[in-house]
């Protein structure tokens, strides 16, 4: 039997050789480009090509009232999307999980992946088909009479909320699926058996059970949302309000990186607090959670 | 509840109800898509007025263009195939690489680097494409100024599409061939050892035939995320517009049907991708 060691597997140079990879992706796409993000939010310009270390970036930010509402919108509503999506995907995963059997079961499920096939882009554009004034519902409720005229249904925050909670939808129900089929049956018969109603078992054996997979689900919609762009941007329209939207101002448009670098920590301080905070919350390890998915 | 236990009625249709409603809701959205690219009318809007393929045959230089005579869109189409290709090549490789160190060596600081290798994951896109423009600007000033070099490929354009995307879908490959090389039986890679073969040759005959589904999967993924992505491509493109941009950019002016002859022609090619793929995870039992 040859030994396993690691140098009779390609030894040292193989290892760093392997290894390089991960180091250039990591350090020169990840980590220097952060801490460069970082330099930028942290000067401040005072005359031609000559900065100067200071706070003015983060100053602005809390003394203009225009950015803090709407990087707490951004919170705000990201948060409740999140748990607005939660509440619709979970019944859904209990019956693929639980409720449907065999081949209904993966068919089920495989409906539920296929929207997310396509691009983000797509499917904003039938929800703006669908919810314009001159679209598909506004005509629809004109014929059945229920509206006089077209109503316009684009541009509303809760337009926002729906085509959030759509796109987000894929990466709730995967976690949600995953850890409800890995729970015994037989521990709800169990409490079934000694007379729990149906909101008992839920609080007392199936959420506690499905934790981890809530964790997961919540922590990515969460950060997806709040780096929504293109959602927000199209059936916001002017009125989206979306942080992201005031980041690609400030870099792309008025070419004010310092200011746009400061925004874009605090969007990447909210997204880590709120996977950090999830994470304790239910007592689970980065890595697990991701690896689930 | 399940089905071994007594359900009511009325929590039964209900059920059905909502699964009935839910994938209404899913599916709405992509139905509307695709019957308006088929409208005979300047706006993808109701009311219907007849079946037509204009949106994506015609070529009227001063009416309707479709689909297949429009150059900006297949030029873009043709754009994020080729960002699309270098983004799966780069990721494939680097996945690999990163597979095999985290599953079959040890080192100081293993734990660290795999967790590291997550991170991206959960960093906002947007903030992807942003710190990687200002570092290449950064570095290409910085050659500027010292070397008099002109490095064109570090200011916003393609290569940085490639770059940022890449950024992020490293790290779904590097979890798909991780979680596949974990459930690898070393004593075949042994018995070939021991057997005389060379180490390139148990590499090639052995390890990558094992490691072929998982590395086809997450191709594909990377492809499709990679003609998906949204978010860091629109803070590093430069003249070239790959096709999410140039639809975003033409949804914000108020579109013609013929972006519903191209979301059409999305769905249709990413349903055959992944049919193809189902099918061949068929034959080869994983």
């Amino acid at each position: 039997m040859v030994e396993a060691t690691d140098a009779g597997r390609g030894g040292k140079l193989g290892r760093w050789l392997l290894l390089a990879p991960a180091l250039a992706w990591l350090g020169l796409l990840i980590l220097l480009p952060h801490v460069e993000l970082a330099v930028l939010s942290f000067r401040e310009q005072v005359g031609p090509r000559h900065y100067v270390p200071s706070l003015a970036q983060y100053k602005t930010f809390f003394e203009e009232p225009e950015y803090w509402h709407v990087f707490v919108r951004t919170a705000w509503m990201s948060a409740v999307a999140t748990a607005a999506t939660l509440c619709l995907a979970f019944p859904m995963a209990w019956v693929i999980a639980k409720i449907a059997r065999g081949r209904s079961a993966a068919v089920l499920f495989m409906a539920c992946m296929i929207p997310f096939w396509i691009s983000e882009t797509v499917r904003t554009l039938g929800w703006m088909i669908l919810l314009r004034q001159s679209g598909v519902l506004p005509a629809l409720l004109v014929k059945l009479g229920l509206t006089a005229a077209p109503v316009e249904m684009l541009y509303h925050d809760s337009t926002i909320m729906v085509g959030l909670v759509y796109t987000s939808m894929l990466f709730m129900i995967v976690p949600l699926v995953s850890s409800l089929e890995s729970l015994d049956n037989s521990l709800i018969e169990a409490a079934y058996d000694l007379g729990a109603g149906g909101f008992t078992v839920l609080r007392k054996i199936v959420i506690p059970h499905a934790a981890p997979g809530i964790t997961a689900g919540c922590i990515i919609v969460f950060m997806l949302t709040l780096g929504n762009y293109i959602t927000p941007t199209l059936l916001g329209g002017k009125n989206s309000e979306w942080f992201t939207e005031q980041i690609y101002t400030q870099f792309i448009t008025r070419f004010n990186w310092e200011q746009g670098a400061a925004f874009g920590f605090l969007l990447l301080g909210l997204s880590t607090a709120m996977v950090v905070a999830g994470l304790k919350l239910a007592g689970q390890r980065f890595g697990d959670v991701m690896e689930r998915r | 509840m399940i089905p071994s236990l007594p359900r009511p009625a009325w929590l039964r249709a209900a059920t059905v109800l909502y699964v009935a409603a839910f994938l209404a809701f899913l599916f709405l959205p992509l139905v509307v898509v695709s019957v308006f690219a088929f409208n005979d009318a300047p706006y993808p809007a109701p009311p219907w007025h007849g079946f037509t393929l204009d949106w994506f045959f015609a070529n009227d230089p001063v009416g309707r263009i479709g689909l297949f005579h429009d150059d900006e869109l297949l030029g873009s189409i043709w754009t994020s195939c080729v960002v699309g290709l270098w983004v799966t090549v780069l990721s494939v490789l680097v996945g690999l690489a990163n597979a095999l160190v985290i599953e079959r060596h040890d080192f100081r600081g293993k734990k660290l680097l795999s967790i590291m290798m997550l991170i991206p994951l959960v960093i906002p896109g947007v903030i992807l494409g942003i710190s990687i423009l200002a570092f290449a600007s950064q570095i290409a000033q910085f050659a500027d100024d010292h070397f008099g070099l002109d490095l064109r490929f570090l200011r916003p354009g393609l290569a940085l599409v490639v770059l940022g995307q890449f950024s992020y879908i490293a790290t779904i490959t590097t979890l798909t061939l991780r979680a596949r090389l974990s459930r690898f039986d070393r004593t075949l890679e042994d018995a070939a050892l021991n057997l005389g073969a060379s180490r390139a040759a148990t590499f090639r005959t052995i390890l990558l035939p094992y490691l072929r589904p998982a590395l086809i999967g997450s191709a594909a993924i990377s492809f499709l995320m990679s003609f998906a992505d949204f978010n860091t491509t629109l803070m590093l493109v430069g003249g070239d517009s790959p096709l999410t941009v140039l639809m975003y950019g033409r949804m914000h002016e108020g579109a013609t049907p013929v972006l519903n002859a191209v979301s059409l022609f999305l769905m249709i090619a990413s349903a055959v991708l992944a049919l193809a793929l189902m099918r061949g995870r068929g034959r080869r039992p994983a």
